[in-house]
């Protein structure tokens, strides 16, 4: 089941990457995320959701949330068709995405600080 | 991995994402990568710090807030201008429409999210490859326009000190048409003119080997002997002598010079000419309408040591009117686009359709272009005219003394003997000497002439016994220097004196020249008889001489000839 919300090899290749600022990127992949979905709860207009559905398509592909990915996409196409109905209802889809995966990082940012300073122990 | 490949250099990478998240991912993998990384989080920031910092590439998010990826790209590429900074555009490649707007916006590349280092690396590589390629290509293209200019620059130089020194001739005289392109120089082709003291013309049409520079660079001393020594009243064997040494000396092996010297003399109505590797020219003789090829008969200047060098020339008469005609291979080797020469047939038939000689330049030039020749910039050709020498204004010689020191009463003797006068030439030296008296440099011409007339009088008609009556038809003539030659290369006895007395005469002064040989005279009495010219090709010289210098005399059965000089108080 978690494998479909989140990619862990995605995951282990980011830490990879980022060494000790990992805990930072997922950090501010949270915070982002916070204000993408803000800002689509709140959008007036096609375009506004076009532009926030990009950016938060984007950053969670980078981050390996596969899920939160695909919704994100499909309500940019959505809102580029110019098909409001349903538009709501994936807003929702993908907040309860974000509400499921949230932990998840929030997890991994605990296990890494752990095995960072064990690490350091050694 | 190459050998070949560039050591790692580290870039600055400018990465422009609107998503604090990605931009972190996307710098943590640039600078693991060893790159330095500037960040900005749109579009209006990235222009900013591209003119602070002037990155060398640029990782590009296309949908930001304030200014998008397109804006900033192109304000990017602009203030870039030729050099080349790459951007990657970092989109989901699935909207292919702003792919191609990317591409038009000047992206270079797009790197899809997902991020995969392994990926962003290659392109970086691959992108800092064209980068380099780029700045080498424009590195190279200046330094080729900097050469460029510089071999320019060159030229114009060259061929401003070279225009000095060929234009000090008189190729302007009203008897010379001319036809050179402005760079001939820089193809090794040469053409000089210039009046000898006694009026004469001397003319040159060279061709050196090669191109550019290299074939200019003999042109400068060759152009100094040409006129240095034609100033001084040397003959054409003296001057190709010297020029020939010269060159020998100076110039590589596989470089010499192609030339046909020419000496007309309007006094004398004749064409001395010598031909070293040139095409044929012509002697165009009005009357009959034949034109006599001038062959070639010698190897170029620069070829052979001076031992071994021929100044042999041939003479030939001319009428008023005939025509010398020069030119370079430029013309005959003019090719056609089935690389078919024009060749000297094609020449024969331009000269035979010839109806105005005036127009002889224009209609070879046209025959070229109708037979489809490449235009070739090495095409030079020159005629020379024999005209009444009143025609003429040869300039004034030029003396570089102050004239303060005048000598003014003194004579001197010399006696050439056989051996002398086989190979060497005295009027120079004489006339130099006599051109030290101010008062006889007004008569220079009259003096050259008379002096030169004297000297080839005795060394002819008395010291070779040469009958001057051979010289009454054309072949007559030929022959006659024909034996001139031979007799003069087997000489072994007879002499020619030479006395000069200078001595003041009132405010002026008063010379006396006075020229006997050791041949068999002639009849005086007859000589003087004759009219005053009378225009037939033989006895010329007696008569020039009376018209040209005062109580002009012959003694000792012609043996002895005496002729004067004066002048008056000087200015």
């Amino acid at each position: 089941m978690t494998d479909t919300h989140l990619d862990r090899d995605v995951l282990s290749a980011l830490q990879e990457v980022m060494e000790e600022d990992y805990p930072v990127l997922l950090d501010t992949f949270l915070a982002d995320s916070e204000e993408r979905l803000q800002v689509l709860r709140e959008a007036h207009d096609a375009a506004q959701l076009v532009s926030a559905a990009h950016s938060f398509k984007g950053s969670s592909s980078n981050m390996g949330a596969l899920r939160l990915a695909r919704l994100c996409h499909e309500l940019e196409q959505r809102a580029q068709e110019k098909a409001p109905e349903g538009l709501a209802k994936l807003v929702g889809e993908i907040d309860g995405e974000f509400a499921l995966v949230r932990p998840l990082y929030e997890a991994e940012r605990q296990r890494s600080l752990a095995s960072d300073s064990s690490n350091r122990c050694c | 991995m190459s050998d070949l490949a560039p050591p790692f250099e580290p870039l600055t990478v400018l990465i422009v994402e609107d998503s604090a998240a990605d931009r972190l991912l996307l710098s943590g993998i640039v600078r693991r990568q060893g790159h330095a990384v500037l960040l900005a989080a749109n579009g209006a920031e990235a222009v900013d710090l591209y003119r602070q910092a002037r990155p060398h590439l640029v990782l590009m998010d296309a949908l930001m807030p304030v200014m998008d990826g397109f804006d900033a790209a192109r304000q990017i590429k602009q203030l870039a201008g030729q050099t080349l900074v790459p951007i990657i555009f970092l989109t989901s490649l699935s909207e292919d429409e702003g792919l191609a707007r990317c591409l038009e916006a000047g992206g270079d590349d797009f790197l899809a999210k997902p991020y995969n280092q392994v990926v962003l690396a290659a392109k970086i590589k691959a992108m800092d490859r064209l980068r380099r390629l780029q700045a080498t290509v424009l590195e190279q293209r200046d330094q080729i326009v900097r050469h460029h200019q510089y071999l320019l620059n060159e030229q114009r130089v060259a061929k401003a000190v070279f225009d000095k020194i060929a234009h000090s001739g008189c190729l302007s005289a009203p008897n010379i048409r001319y036809r050179q392109s402005p760079y001939a120089l820089f193809n090794g082709d040469l053409l000089l003119a210039a009046f000898t003291p006694a009026g004469d013309m001397h003319v040159l049409l060279g061709d050196f080997t090669g191109h550019g520079l290299p074939a200019a660079v003999g042109a400068m001393p060759l152009a100094e002997v040409f006129y240095g020594m034609t100033a001084k009243g040397f003959g054409l064997a003296q001057i190709l002598r010297e020029m020939n040494a010269k060159l020998k000396r100076i110039l590589p092996v596989d470089m010499f010079c192609c030339a046909t010297l020419l000496s007309l003399s309007f006094q004398r109505r004749s064409a001395e000419v010598w031909n070293g590797g040139m095409p044929d020219g012509y002697l165009h003789d009005i009357a009959s309408g034949e034109r006599r090829p001038l062959k070639s008969r010698h190897l170029p200047l620069g070829v052979l040591s001076a031992q071994a060098f021929d100044d042999r020339t041939e003479v030939f008469p001319m009428a008023l009117g005939d025509r010398v005609l020069l030119l370079t291979d430029g013309v005959i080797d003019t090719c056609d686009s089935t690389e078919q020469l024009f060749g000297v047939e094609r020449l024969m038939q331009v000269f035979a359709d010839n109806l105005e000689p005036g127009q002889l330049f224009e209609e070879i030039e046209q025959a070229l272009r109708d037979f489809g020749g490449q235009a070739r910039d090495d095409v030079s050709m020159l005629e020379i005219s024999l005209v009444e020498p009143a025609q003429l204004t040869p300039p004034a010689l030029v003396y570089s003394d102050s004239g303060q020191s005048s000598p003014l009463d003194w004579s001197l003797s010399f006696e050439f003997r056989a051996e002398s006068l086989k190979r060497f030439d005295p009027l120079p030296y004489l006339l130099q000497l006599l051109l030290e008296v101010h008062g006889l440099r007004v008569q220079s011409a009259a003096l050259h002439s008379v002096l030169a007339e004297l000297y080839s009088n005795a060394l002819e008609h008395g010291v070779l016994g040469l009958d001057s009556s051979l010289k009454r038809d054309v072949h007559g003539f030929a022959r006659y220097y024909q034996l001139r030659n031979a007799r003069l290369e087997q000489l072994e006895e007879g002499y020619l004196r030479v006395h000069v007395q200078v001595a003041p005469q009132g405010t002026g002064g008063c010379l006396v020249i006075e020229v006997e040989d050791s041949g068999h005279g002639f009849d005086v009495q007859r000589v003087m008889d004759r009219p005053l010219d009378i225009g037939r090709l033989s006895g010329r010289g007696v008569s020039l001489i009376r018209q040209l210098s005062r109580n002009a005399s012959w003694s000792d059965d012609g043996r002895r000839a005496r002729v004067e000089f004066s002048w008056g108080a000087q200015a």
